[in-house]
């Protein structure tokens, strides 16, 4: 089930372990054009690796060969491989194609020798954690690669300032999320999970047919938020008939909005007013903080369904609380809190009119492959200063 | 209808878990005299003559010979919802009482629900929901994936009204869309889809990452999918059940499910329902099943409402019958 996207940067080559086309075009000496003046930085960019180290001429590479070859790939800092929280084997296998795979332990154990290699770091589901002083005890530090399109959890003013790139992968959650968003809609809509439980439960005895759901089909979406996931929730919506409304900072061109039926609501109050469901599938950002209110959640319909699949502080969720209690809005499904996960005494665990995902809105073995692939694309980039396909800038 | 006498119709109950919905009787009493089951046991002599036609809801009452006997001018019978297994269409005909059911009505929201099972399943929100509200979670690991539905191959086995509008919304999540069904469709409905004929059951089969079932039960949909059809599909597929639940052999089902001859499976529909508390398909993880709810919704409730009066009152007219179901 394997699509590959074309990331403009990364030509999906089967490498051998430890071989890579690319290593030979890092560390290009023209770090200079990449706009920014790093004044804390005295290393010499100029450091380069041997031309093409690895054209083996046809004869086999032994073991500790691979070894000194991977070792002179550019390094990239990992918090841990497999665990609880560590990059998932096969994508460590990905990420050690292109580079040398340093863990936290192992940076930690031989910081002298470690720190100078480390060039990049990948962030897998905001870990490791990004800090002032990790970032001064890494000084050829050059891209931090995130899995995933938020970067909320990344201070990208401090990084900036060390002269750090961020990258993120837009183009990989767009799909899973966009599907999760669907998904929430239709188990919601339906009463899904509470369906499943009644199905199973041993006091069953016999299925009532006053028992019902609201429809989807033909039911209004409106989207707060129309950037790429946006966009492919409409995509969607439109197939189920549904009338599409939609807030975004800036208007859609009038062909994209014509091309899944979506109508510009400038004002916000307007979509809450007119929406069945409200999907939010903005960014975090001081401006979403807090987004939906009570003032918000006030004006939606008290038949209207709230799904979120941004952040979980872009509502405020004791507002979010006592509007589901008070039956406000009718339901809401999220896959996104704040913090995840929730402490196990918090009232929204203990609301019937509510479905909790626990944030898997990109968790597909599919998904994870591709962030991993266009977070290496995007990491390469920068090392080999070719262009750089998803750059995230502070404001 | 001034001075004329409304039709008496002959219903199950009123209210309750299964009985006529207490909003609808209101629209109901506008065109019909409504009976109950248990007015007409307790009034036989009077009311036999006079009941003219039955609105079968949910499956009640349940007709049979005797019932027919007793009812001599007993015209049309509506049935709620699509599926016609519960009714003696040969007995009925013998007896002349023509049959409507309500196919478009329920066709949307049984569409919807398909594609919110397959959602559901390949994306585990049932147990990811459990997961993020159980009292031991402490955190979510990161190891816990899901598939994709986006650009996986769907195989539509029985593609009807309501096959066809889940192929319309699959196209939107660009799926590979293939399709069996007794008749092919035209040219145009399967591009409009993207839609594939798949003539033998079993290509269609091998290549589907979901099967999703929503044909008829007739005799020849009986056990459709039995132990030899589960070990064509992939073993990473998942089987997706909306017609009825004799439509899949249920013992085969268990067998590969725990074998892992299937990846696993959603069903709205089993048989019986509900399932013995202590049946095995309630104990699988790789299974989630549903109260039969593929058309529980209340818009769709009133349409259908809508549509058997219509066709209860062009029965009694003796004009064409909207929704008849022919032998």
């Amino acid at each position: 089930m394997l699509r590959s996207k074309a990331f403009s940067v990364l030509k999906p080559i089967p490498l051998m372990f430890g071989q890579s086309n690319l290593a030979c075009k890092c560390m290009h000496p023209a770090i200079a054009s990449h706009g920014h003046h790093c004044h804390r930085r005295s290393v010499d960019y100029r450091q380069r690796y041997k031309t093409c180290p690895f054209s083996a001429g046809g004869r086999t590479i032994s073991t500790s060969q691979m070894q000194v070859m991977a070792e002179e790939l550019p390094g990239v800092l990992v918090l841990d491989i497999g665990g609880t929280h560590g990059v998932l084997e096969n994508l460590a296998a990905l990420l050690k194609k292109h580079f040398h795979l340093i863990t936290m332990k192992e940076f930690l154990e031989n910081k002298k020798e470690m720190s100078k290699k480390i060039q990049s770091i990948f962030v897998f589901e905001c870990r490791p954690t990004i800090d002032q002083q990790l970032l001064e005890s890494l000084p050829n530090l050059k891209v931090i690669g995130n899995s995933g399109v938020g970067v909320d959890h990344l201070d990208l003013k401090m990084i900036s300032n060390f002269g750090v790139k961020v990258t993120n992968t837009p183009h990989a959650v767009a799909d899973p999320t966009a599907d999760m968003g669907m998904a929430l809609m239709l188990a919601s809509a339906r009463r899904l999970v509470e369906g499943c439980q009644i199905a199973v439960s041993p006091e069953t005895k016999c299925f009532a047919v006053d028992w019902m759901g609201v429809e989807v089909t033909r039911a209004t979406l409106g989207i707060i938020g129309m950037g790429s996931i946006g966009y492919k929730v409409a995509q969607r919506a439109r197939a189920f008939n549904m009338k599409i409304l939609y807030h975004n900072r800036n208007r859609r061109r009038k062909d994209e909005e014509e091309a899944v039926g979506a109508h510009y609501c400038e004002k916000m109050e307007d979509l809450l007013q007119q929406s069945d469901f409200v999907m939010l599938v903005v960014n975090l950002t001081p401006e979403t903080h807090k987004l939906i209110g009570k003032k918000e959640l006030g004006l939606m319909k008290p038949t209207a369904t709230l799904i979120n699949i941004s952040r979980g502080a872009v509502i405020d969720q004791d507002a979010l609380v006592e509007a589901l209690q008070k039956k406000i809005i009718r339901a809401a499904a999220l896959d996104v809190t704040y913090p995840e996960p929730l402490p196990r005494d918090h009232p929204l665990l203990k609301l019937n009119n509510i479905i909790i995902t626990p944030h898997i809105g990109t968790a597909t073995v599919h998904a994870i492959h591709m962030m991993a692939e266009e977070a290496i694309a995007n990491m390469l980039a920068v090392l080999s200063g070719q262009p750089i396909p998803s750059e995230v800038f502070p404001k | 209808m001034a001075g004329q006498e409304l039709p008496y119709v002959l219903i199950d109950c009123i209210g309750g878990q299964r009985g006529v919905f207490e909003d609808h009787v209101e629209l109901l009493e506008k065109h019909f005299h409504l009976i109950t089951m248990k007015e007409y046991l307790e009034n036989k002599k009077f009311l036999s003559e006079k009941i003219t036609a039955i609105y079968i809801w949910y499956h009640k009452p349940v007709i049979n010979e005797e019932l027919l006997q007793s009812l001599p001018n007993l015209k049309i019978i509506a049935s709620s919802g699509v599926g016609i297994d519960h009714l003696d269409l040969h007995l009925l005909s013998r007896y002349g009482v023509k049959v409507a059911n309500t196919p478009f009505a329920v066709s949307t929201a049984t569409a919807d629900f398909a594609i919110a099972l397959m959602l559901a399943s390949s994306r585990r929100l049932v147990e990811g929901y459990q997961m993020a509200v159980s009292p031991n979670t402490e955190y979510f690991p990161a190891n816990w994936l899901g598939d994709e539905v986006s650009g996986a191959t769907l195989g539509i086995v029985g593609m009807g009204a309501i096959g066809y509008k889940v192929a319309q919304r699959a196209k939107a999540f660009e799926m590979k869309i293939l399709y069996h069904n007794r008749n092919r469709r035209n040219k145009e409905e399967e591009s409009a889809v993207g839609a594939v004929y798949c003539k033998k059951i079993d290509d269609l089969l091998q290549q589907s990452d979901f099967v999703l079932l929503s044909v008829t039960l007739t005799p020849q949909t009986h056990k459709l999918i039995g132990k030899r059809e589960l070990e064509l599909m992939k073993p990473t597929a998942t089987l997706i059940n909306i017609s009825r639940g004799v439509v899949v052999d249920q013992d085969a089902l268990v067998e590969a499910l725990q074998n892992k001859v299937i990846k696993a499976a959603a069903l709205d529909v089993t048989y019986p329902e509900p399932l013995p508390r202590d049946h095995p398909l309630l104990k699988l993880k790789n299974v989630i099943i549903t109260p039969h709810i593929g058309s529980a919704t209340k818009k769709t409730r009133s349409v259908m409402v809508e549509n058997m009066t219509e066709s209860i009152q062009a029965g009694l007219a003796g004009l064409p019958i909207p929704n008849e179901v022919l032998l």
